[in-house]
């Protein structure tokens, strides 16, 4: 058992979790009933890895995602708002329009446009980190990607590099055990795909529950102190599952009910909660008016994402280009 | 003024660059090893000792991590100058250049800037067809990317002087037969030329005229530059007044500079050492007629590299790469129109 932070910590983390698996969930309905235009790579089951690893990052460490960014996004802090709007492609979208659900971040904060080429986000977040060490901050970069990525030749390029030049990066697999509709087993001879690669590089690495968030934001203090101490790259594999379908039209047919039981059962929130109750960290009553409030938010977000307008169309043919007088 | 080579000029502007702003630095394999070359073709020589191993920054064989390195640099407020050795390396990194480098700004609704120089030695050097490219046109499709491609001294100081401190990804294809560097290559050109000691850019979108006459146009890039102003010597003898442009640069690409001189021959001939079919020379070619057609007293012609990939073979990679006389014998005919 995880130690534990104090209250304010632990229901800050868990209000975030709460805050993602509705968002992703209202974002699921908004597409069933076609009301919602695009694509969906939805993170529900995984979100004890995006707040246990993102939480005590401070404002200007930057964060690099994925195809699947959502999570990772609100819990950096991207405006609830902003993400909405830019789900539906209307002009205060965190990318005003251009980005869409598998680009959205907010530089502003550290959060780099999603990045929706498997592994394409690697050597950009040991570049950003690089640019750290060049002007000697102590500012970290967590660098989120799948297990399917570990396969990409842009991982075993970053990875030597990342630690050549002890870069204050930390790599965060999120074993969710399938690349898209194929079982990482089935594609990579290696139990931990991530972490079992490491000693190839020398670079320190950690397996972790990522279902338990106290788990992920333990091994996160550990990776990100050894980064701002200047002692280089972590890799850390959080084996975690996700509730739902690799996109749009994924009834998961490839997965076994029994292996879905056994994951659903770990689910993060619930545990959590279940958790905060027994500790007394928190009341039903605490609890419940705090869920209430997020529910409310995202019921506000949508309502606002809808009546918002769409970018005029004159605004496709801008920002191809820097425009320092536009920023 | 001095006089230098073009390897020195743009030594030179990457050397006062990084002394006017510390977060300009260079990257690349081999960019500065003591005791190497300073790149494949001595641009960086000696920077490593100017300015520190950490601004001068050798790298693994690893073309995707230094072009996404040089993304992820660019965006947290570094100007990375990544040297490629060799241009055809470019396609090893493609999807940082196009997906990632070109797309940011945009996908971020212009909230992300990536500033980088990706360096692209081209041109075919008898070493056979995987370092020997001409690949420009591949980038000029890329809404996002710069594309750039000095020929002469003076504008390799002043252009690669905008392309560190432009806010955009600016890929540079520098020929290897005009560095002028102490690397011999069969076949080089030497186009010293008088470089100002002082700082100067030259915009991006500005086409230079080489040489100025009025029966036909030729539009160049690099070394066919060269070919297209010997062409111009011969024709001139039998009477042909040719003008030749030097494009600089191809995205932007300067069209109001080819409008104005072929609105004054009506004739339009264009020379690149990129292959013939979707070469840029054919996107220049289909904007004057589609903007211009009723200027042209004949057909727009084009003077290519042949479609195949470069052969080794002296005499064989001398024949598919535009020569003078090939350029000769099509202003010739244009000229009889």
């Amino acid at each position: 058992m995880s130690s534990f932070p104090p209250k304010e910590k632990a229901l800050g983390m868990y209000e975030r979790m709460y805050l993602i698996r509705k968002y992703e969930e209202r974002i699921y309905y908004l597409f069933l009933e076609g009301i919602m235009p695009g694509t969906i790579h939805q993170c529900t089951g995984q979100e004890a890895c995006a707040v246990g690893m993102l939480y005590d990052l401070r404002k200007d460490d930057y964060m690099a995602s994925t195809h699947r960014p959502a999570g990772h996004d609100l819990a950096k802090g991207v405006s609830l708002k902003s993400m909405m709007s830019e789900m539906f492609g209307k002009a205060d979208g965190c990318c005003k329009g251009k980005g869409g659900a598998m680009h959205t971040g907010d530089i502003s904060i550290g959060v780099l446009p999603a990045n929706a080429i498997v592994g394409g986000n690697l050597p950009i977040a040991a570049g950003v980190a690089l640019a750290f060490k060049m002007k000697k901050k102590d500012n970290v970069v967590v660098c989120f990607f799948g297990d399917g990525a570990t396969n990409e030749g842009s991982f075993h390029e970053t990875m030597n590099a990342a630690a050549i030049w002890k870069l204050p990066v930390i790599f965060v697999c999120e074993n969710n055990q399938y690349s898209a509709t194929t079982a990482i087993s089935m594609v990579c001879n290696m139990e931990n795909p991530a972490a079992d690669r490491a000693p190839s590089y020398r670079i320190p690495a950690e397996v972790v529950d990522g279902n338990d968030v106290l788990a992920v934001n333990e091994a996160a203090t550990r990776a990100i102190e050894r980064a701002r101490k200047g002692e280089g790259p972590t890799i850390l594999e959080l084996k975690t599952y996700r509730h739902v379908g690799h996109s749009r039209n994924d009834a998961c047919g490839y997965r076994l009910k029994e292996e879905e039981a056994e994951w659903f059962a770990r689910d993060p929130i619930p545990n959590f909660r279940k958790l905060l109750l027994e500790r007394g960290i928190a009341t039903e009553e605490e609890l419940s008016a705090m869920e209430s409030r997020i529910e409310k938010e995202i019921d506000e977000a949508v309502e606002h994402a809808m009546a918002a307008p769409y970018p005029e169309l004159e605004s496709a043919l801008r920002d191809v280009y820097w425009q320092e007088v536009l920023n | 003024m001095a006089v230098m080579s073009i390897a020195e000029a743009l030594r030179q502007a990457i050397r006062e660059e990084m002394q006017r702003d510390e977060t300009v630095f260079c990257l690349g394999q081999d960019v500065d090893i003591p005791g190497g070359m300073g790149g494949a073709f001595t641009v960086t020589k000696g920077l490593g000792a100017e300015f520190g191993y950490e601004r001068v920054l050798n790298t693994p064989i690893s073309e995707i991590m230094m072009a996404g390195v040089s993304v992820g640099a660019a965006i947290a407020g570094m100007r990375p100058i990544c040297d490629l050795q060799y241009g055809d390396f470019l396609f090893c990194m493609m999807d940082q250049l196009v997906n990632q480098a070109a797309k940011m700004c945009y996908m971020s609704g212009g909230t992300v800037k990536v500033p980088m120089v990706m360096r692209a030695p081209c041109g075919a050097t008898t070493r056979g067809a995987q370092h020997a490219q001409s690949l420009e046109s591949y980038f000029v499709h890329v809404p996002g990317l710069k594309v750039i491609c000095p020929s002469n001294a003076y504008d390799a100081k002043g252009l690669m002087k905008t392309a560190i401190r432009d806010d955009n990804p600016v890929i540079v294809f520098e020929h290897k037969l005009l560095y002028g560097s102490s690397r011999k290559e069969a076949g080089a050109l030497n186009p010293v030329g008088e470089v100002p000691e002082e700082d100067y850019t030259i915009p991006f979108g500005k086409a230079a005229i080489r040489r100025e006459g009025k029966d036909v146009t030729i539009v160049a890039n690099l070394l066919m530059v060269y070919r297209a102003l010997e062409a111009a010597q011969i024709l001139e003898k039998e009477g042909v007044s040719v003008e030749v442009i030097d494009a600089r640069t191809l995205l932007p690409f300067d069209y109001d500079t080819v409008l104005e001189s072929v609105s004054k021959t009506g004739k339009l001939c264009i020379v690149h050492e990129d292959t013939y079919t979707g070469g840029w020379g054919a996107q220049v070619g289909s904007y004057i007629a589609e903007n211009a057609i009723y200027l042209l007293d004949a057909p727009i012609k084009r003077v290519a590299t042949y479609d195949t990939p470069i052969p080794f073979s002296p005499p064989l990679e001398k024949f598919v790469i535009p020569s003078t006389d090939r350029i000769v014998e099509a202003v010739r005919e244009l000229a009889r129109m």
